[in-house]
């Protein structure tokens, strides 16, 4: 092998050469998109929210807003779509600041009660619990809904709060939600936080779940 | 394995530091699947230790020992090769020591403190102290740090014997992919109130490890491993190597973009993701190839030079080795692509399935050859020249592959039935996700991956003996021999 080498094929400088340009051109790739994506997923403004600019990832205020879950025919995927002013635990007037710090508290909440290693958010996390990206527009935690009703409470955020702070005493299944110690703020912050998380636009995840009440009151499935 | 404490063939500090490494990557492992255990009884028995070891519990040991054990085994290999490698004793090895000590007393108050405390207010505290709950990377915010000064000693060992040593071709494949691994640790260590943003650099750790600078690394332990098992020729494995760095990460840098899909990040990342996570699995055929090629070849070479018997120096090693060209190739490559084009992961992103892969790639990739690994230290530090598997080995290496594979079926199975019902059926709704939980077929296939799960733990532990006697035995066998 001392010798020179009969083909390229068989050159070592040649794929280490090659080796390094492939990798190059993939980092630099990722590099240049991230950058367009990360100012397409930073999280937008109460101005904007005020004059109905749609992002990705919409500013705290969002909680101020009715949110639905609905299907766009342009796009071939259900999407948020950000409605009237809609009133969170009896306001609808939280400054920008004063949502910021819910969200915040929410989000630290979040990882400090280690929610993923138990739930998926945006699909990722652990498969033991109940999928939590648009868990804000899940139909058993709406009036008449048996989540909702459980708790005895008569608003979404109401019983999610509830429920957060007293998991066992309200058993749907044998698999139960433990006890945390949520606290009733910390109970406020991660349902802010789990209503601004449904606002986020997925791509259409979870597929079908804005039709899932007509499924139900078809009779739901047969798989048994 | 035990008694290379104290007395042992080795001489030079690097190679005792691998070892020292090597065990503890052990201990790890049987934490894993201890734990493991424990969540898989939870699906099926839900109050099983309620509210004493919750499953957020379980199942954030389970996958932390997981990530630990197999970093601790490739630290230890890193160390291992370098001295050999390079043929220069190391630089500072001493501090090195310091670090493995700094390191795994880190490691075991981290894990106390995930046991103990488990859960802490929604403050920074809690993030600085107990745990990040940010799956797979946890650990609190002081350890990350504890984790990057480790990190540092353990590369300047690497990068500053490299530089004074033999520089070979496999060494810079390997400085150079270490460099990588460790700078992107640094991009899972802060904090957002933007899940999305969280998750778009979650992903940079998460994936950039497992699907481009791990798989690298095991190109890095496949081309020794041939090399000092079977004799294979240099030229030819490096050049291999070359071909597999190429591949790997040509495909998987870019394949990140199959964890864009539904983040918050933009539509563009359905044609990147999948185009690009699509070829990940050619690398991995590469491999597999690679490996059977060469062992044929130095085998049929011996029968033509008139040897009788085997090439392989190191039996339960190369076993792990081949059953790591396989199980990466079938893991990573098969079970991942079943489910990495949008079309399908919009349905089943999220299930079972994907634990199905987890357990089969983790397994098939980064297991296998860290065992195979952990051999070929066992058999140094014994000072054997030929190793032979012994019914451990093999009870070891057999029931390990069977439960692990069994879980994986087990998994697939249930995973599928949650897709049809829970996400095409019902929608992904609180309701549809119990409704598949309790379908009879669901519930069948986590019985049989708790089954599956006692046989893996059952493999794990004739691995775990036959670690601790082989050598003694192989040594017992030469002795024998040259009497």
């Amino acid at each position: 092998m001392a010798n020179k080498n009969v083909s390229v094929w068989t050159s070592i400088p040649f794929w280490r050469r090659s080796a390094a340009w492939v990798t190059g051109f993939a980092v630099m790739l990722l590099i240049w998109l991230s950058f367009d994506t990360l100012g397409q997923i930073s999280m937008g403004t109460d101005a904007d929210l005020k004059a109905g600019v749609t992002k990705r990832v919409p500013g705290a205020t969002v909680i101020n807003y009715h949110i639905d879950y609905k299907y766009n025919a342009k796009r071939g995927s259900e999407v948020p779509v950000i409605g009237e002013k809609q009133k969170f635990f009896g306001r609808d007037d939280y400054s920008e600041e004063e949502a910021g710090a819910l969200l915040h508290l929410g989000k630290l909440t979040s990882q400090s009660k280690n929610c993923m290693n138990c739930h998926t958010l945006l699909g990722n996390g652990a498969y033991f619990a109940p999928d939590l990206t648009k868990s804000w527009l899940d139909p058993a935690w709406q009036n008449g809904g048996p989540l909702q009703g459980m708790t005895g409470k008569t608003t979404v955020e109401e019983a999610m709060a509830e429920f957060l702070q007293h998991p066992s005493q309200y058993p749907t299944h044998a698999r139960m939600m433990p006890d945390l110690g949520i606290t009733a703020d910390e109970a406020k912050g991660l349902v802010a936080f789990l209503k601004h998380m449904s606002s986020i636009d997925t791509n259409g995840f979870p597929r079908n779940f804005s039709k899932t009440v007509d499924t139900f009151k078809a009779g739901g499935t047969h798989a048994r | 394995m035990l008694a290379s404490i104290k007395t042992n063939h080795l001489t030079n500090e690097g190679q005792k530091l691998g070892m020292m490494y090597f065990r503890v990557a052990i201990i790890l492992f049987g934490a894993q699947l201890l734990l493991g255990l424990v969540a898989a009884i939870q699906f099926l028995a839900p109050g099983f230790l309620f509210e004493i070891i919750d499953f957020s519990v379980a199942r954030m040991v389970h996958i932390n020992a997981l990530v630990v054990w197999m970093l601790y085994a490739m630290i230890g290999a890193s160390y291992w090769m370098l001295t050999d490698e390079t043929e220069h004793d190391g630089v500072h090895i001493g501090l090195g020591k310091l670090a493995f000590w700094i390191l795994t007393a880190a490691v075991t108050v981290v894990v106390l403190v995930y046991l103990i405390v488990q859960v802490g207010a929604g403050t920074e505290a809690s993030i600085w102290l107990i745990h990040e709950g940010r799956e797979y990377i946890e650990a609190p915010r002081w350890a990350d740090i504890g984790i990057v000064v480790v990190v540092l000693i353990f590369y300047w060992n690497m990068f500053a014997t490299y530089m004074k040593g033999k520089q070979t071709g496999i060494m810079t494949v390997m400085i150079a992919d270490l460099l990588a691994l460790a700078g992107l640790y640094l991009t899972g260590m802060f904090f957002t109130d933007n899940i999305s943003m969280d998750q778009f650099w979650w992903w940079w750790v998460i994936h950039l490890w497992v699907e481009a600078t791990w798989e690298v690394f095991v190109g890095v332990l496949a081309a020794y491993a041939l090399i000092k098992l079977i004799g294979a020729k240099r030229e030819i494995v490096e050049m291999w190597l070359w071909i597999e760095v190429l591949m790997l990460f040509g495909s998987g840098v870019l394949g990140l973009g199959h964890h864009y899909f539904w983040i918050g990040t933009p539509e563009y990342w359905w044609e990147i993701g999948a185009l690009f996570s699509a070829l990940e699995p050619v690398p991995l055929v590469a491999m597999f190839v690679h490996v059977l090629y060469d062992w044929g070849k130095q085998q049929g070479a011996a029968k033509e030079r008139g040897e009788a018997g085997s090439v392989i120096v190191n039996g339960p090693a190369m076993t792990w080795i081949v059953l790591n060209a396989f199980g990466n190739f079938l893991g990573a490559g098969i079970w991942g692509f079943f489910h990495t084009l949008p079309q399908v992961n919009i349905y089943t992103h999220g299930t079972q399935f994907t634990a199905a892969h987890g357990h089969l790639s983790f397994f098939g990739a980064y297991a296998t050859i860290l065992i195979g690994m952990i051999y070929i230290g066992v058999q140094g530090a014994y000072g054997v020249k030929r190793m032979k598997a012994t019914f451990n080995s093999k009870m070891g290496v057999f029931l390990t592959a069977f439960g692990v594979m069994g879980m994986t079926i087990a998994l697939t199975i249930a995973g599928y039935e949650q897709v049809l019902v829970e996400r095409a059926e019902l929608g992904a709704t609180w309701n549809a996700f119990f409704v598949a939980q309790e379908l009879p077929w669901y519930i069948q296939g986590q019985l049989w991956r708790a089954i599956m799960g006692v046989v893996t733990l059952a493999g794990f532990i004739y691995l775990t003996v036959d670690l601790l006697t082989i050598g003694k035995k192989a040594q017992a066998d030469e002795a024998a021999q040259a009497a």
